[in-house]
């Protein structure tokens, strides 16, 4: 018999059984309970991601006794919080593996530099879930739902995402589940995780925090990113015929959602494009729902406003019995690896051979889904017609049986972003900090094997085409635009290029300048958003100016 | 503020016969343009006030690849630029000549 790490759990929450009444425990006593339940050196994950936070256990968790806890190993989406952190700079963590840190990338990047943060490694979401059942299973999960019974079954709410993966593998392998609820309740609206699994519940005082990363004010977006759009729309989405994708979360995507009932109607695309999607529910695609353009979407997590438009849609939404959205981060990765035609998103910086990278020296913002979304999954066997198109054109002359069908994975923005900042670069700040911090791999975000096409205010280059690393180079200089890349072109290789269609300049598209005009967009302000969806959306306060 | 000007010789003359047209607005990081039929033959010639200077041979860039790509022979162009960048004047050239060629057939 072995049983050991099972018996250690039982003592473990046998000596916290008296902060409990059953598996409640008071607010106060969250601090007190994860000194009981917690050893030097366990592996925690605090779950937390680009929405929503475990923020009164990441609170109570930074203000432990150092002396009774101290260099845990910390597994998480997220670094987004202060107090995640906070704990390294006390010393009650030490290691830490991670996907995604937005809001922190600048004191994280302080802090890896000044040694007071033992670096595994930045994954992405799927691939740290993935090795939360191999080699990164927690000890201890402190996780995060709406409400909870007296039994410890968890109602999550839209706000899913992350917690059936982080409960799968920390519950069935004898570790111990901690949830933060916002209210206890005698009956759930429906339970996302069964009560069986969870150890510990901690009323908090307040709701727990998500951040509405997926809001994109059709007021900042500019004409220059609308001319982008359509050149998406008309010279990938139309001739690919797209039905499946992802989109990210850049100014330059939400004008495409915003195109499609307008620009995209008029050029017949629709029930074409743009119908299954892997996507929160995005305001912006609010007009193209109403229109009658989306059939599906699945989404990795809520978006902040959207929950009562979400539950009058639940032809388009996955929704419980409760009527609320269903989320699931793991499953919607998997989705948008395996079943989506097209990733499209924006970087900020992209080198002469394709691979692109978020990172800057200063700042380790992480990767998020980005790398699942925008790589070609290799396991994929299933064929579609955009995904056979993209493999013919990147492989003419081999046998078709045998040939294998690419994922479109497209780049798209401005040849310069804010303050004047450069998208195209000769060599990525990424490889300067993985000499600084002796990493590895330098943290790339798309690797330049799996992106197909750049899309620019100057055009399409269509990397599929290219045949040697010559041709990729210069078609990427040809639409790099009055970037210092840009202007090193060769212009008769980028006119070879444009004559073979690797380059599509807007002209050659047929597409009028005088027509990217804000006037495009179906809606031109989170107002009119709201009115689209009949006053169902509810934009978060700071979206509001009227 | 910095005053630039460029001629060129284009192609062909710009299409169409309106004799003015306008595009853009005066803004920080935007740009208008002033389009006008009275450069000489196929001259193109472009006068750039911008309040950002020491750009110079970006708008050289922007201003040769522009006449190659949109032929706006006979055409004086006159921008107000408020620091826009060089995706946005690009742009906004290129919008210039298609509303002065607008009533081309």
């Amino acid at each position: 018999m072995s049983h050991s790490a099972r018996n250690e759990r039982d003592r473990r929450i046998q000596g916290a059984a008296r902060l409990a009444e059953g598996k409640i425990v008071a607010a106060k006593d969250a601090t007190a309970l994860l000194e009981a339940l917690l050893r030097p050196g366990d592996r925690v994950c605090l779950e937390g991601d680009n929405q929503k936070q475990a923020d009164l256990l990441a609170r109570a968790l930074a203000a432990v006794d150092v002396a009774r806890v101290h260099d845990l190993h910390m597994v998480q989406s997220g670094v987004v919080l202060p107090e995640h952190l906070d704990v390294f700079e006390r010393g009650i963590a030490r290691r830490l593996d991670y996907a995604f840190s937005g809001p922190q990338s600048a004191r994280i990047a302080k802090m890896l530099f000044g040694g007071q943060i033992e670096l595994g490694a930045v994954h992405t979401y799927l691939e740290l879930f993935a090795r939360y059942f191999i080699d990164l299973t927690p000890r201890v999960a402190l996780i995060v739902a709406v409400s909870a019974d007296r039994d410890g079954n968890l109602y999550t709410g839209p706000n899913t995402e992350d917690t059936p993966a982080v409960v799968e593998a920390t519950a069935f392998k004898d570790g111990i589940v901690v949830a933060q609820v916002n209210e206890i309740v005698d009956v759930l609206p429906r339970v996302d995780i069964p009560g069986d699994r969870v150890h510990f519940v901690v009323e908090a005082d307040k709701p727990f925090y998500v951040e509405p990363l997926f809001t994109r004010d059709p007021a900042a977006i500019t004409e220059t990113q609308v001319l982008t759009a359509m050149l998406a729309i008309k010279g990938i989405y139309a001739p690919y015929g797209v039905r499946r994708l992802n989109h990210g979360i850049g100014f330059n995507t939400a004008a495409i959602e915003l195109l499609l009932p307008t620009y995209g109607e008029r050029l017949g695309l629709k029930g074409k494009i743009a119908s299954h999607w892997a996507l929160n529910p995005h305001p912006t695609l609010i007009p193209a729902i109403e229109s009658g353009w989306v059939e599906q979407i699945h989404c990795f997590g809520s978006e902040v406003g959207m929950e009562d438009y979400v539950r009058a849609h639940s032809d388009i939404y996955f929704t419980g019995p409760d009527g609320s959205l269903r989320s699931n981060r793991a499953f919607c990765q998997t989705a948008g690896m395996y079943a989506c035609d097209m990733f499209i998103g924006s970087t900020l910086q992209i080198d002469l051979l394709g691979n692109s990278s978020t990172v800057t020296t200063s700042r380790i913002s992480g990767f998020g889904g980005a790398p699942n979304m925008g790589s070609d999954a290799r396991g994929r066997r299933h064929p579609s017609p955009a995904w056979l198109q993209a493999g013919l054109q990147a492989d003419p002359d081999g046998p078709a049986p045998l040939r294998r069908g690419r994922k479109l994975v497209v780049q798209i923005g401005e040849t310069f972003g804010d303050q004047h900042a450069p998208m195209f670069v000769e060599r990525l700040d990424a490889i300067e900090l993985a000499d600084k911090l002796s990493l590895d791999l330098a943290p790339v975000m798309v690797y330049a094997d799996d992106v197909t096409h750049i899309v620019t205010e100057e055009g399409i280059a269509n990397l599929l085409l290219c045949r040697d690393r010559d041709e990729r180079e210069h078609a990427i200089r040809g639409v790099a635009g009055y970037t210092d890349v840009g202007r090193g072109r060769d212009r008769k290789l980028v006119q070879a290029l444009r004559e073979r269609g690797v380059i599509q300049r807007p002209e050659d598209l047929g597409i009028d300048p005088l027509e990217a005009d804000r006037r495009l967009l179906a809606a031109r302000s989170i107002k009119d958003l709201v009115h689209w969806s009949g006053g169902l959306y509810a934009p978060p306060s700071r979206f509001r100016n009227w | 503020m910095e005053t630039l000007s460029y001629s060129h010789q284009a192609a062909r003359p710009a299409a169409g016969t309106k004799a003015i047209a306008l595009v853009g607005v005066v803004a920080s990081g935007n740009l208008e343009v002033l389009v006008e039929r009275v450069a000489p033959g196929n001259r193109c010639e472009v006068e750039i006030h911008t309040a950002a200077a020491g750009f110079g041979a970006v708008w050289e860039a922007v201003v040769a690849d522009f006449v190659e790509r949109c032929s706006p022979g006979g055409l004086r162009l006159s921008i107000n630029d408020g620091g826009a960048r060089p995706d946005t004047v690009a742009l906004r050239l290129a919008q210039a000549v298609r509303a002065i060629e607008e009533d081309a057939p």
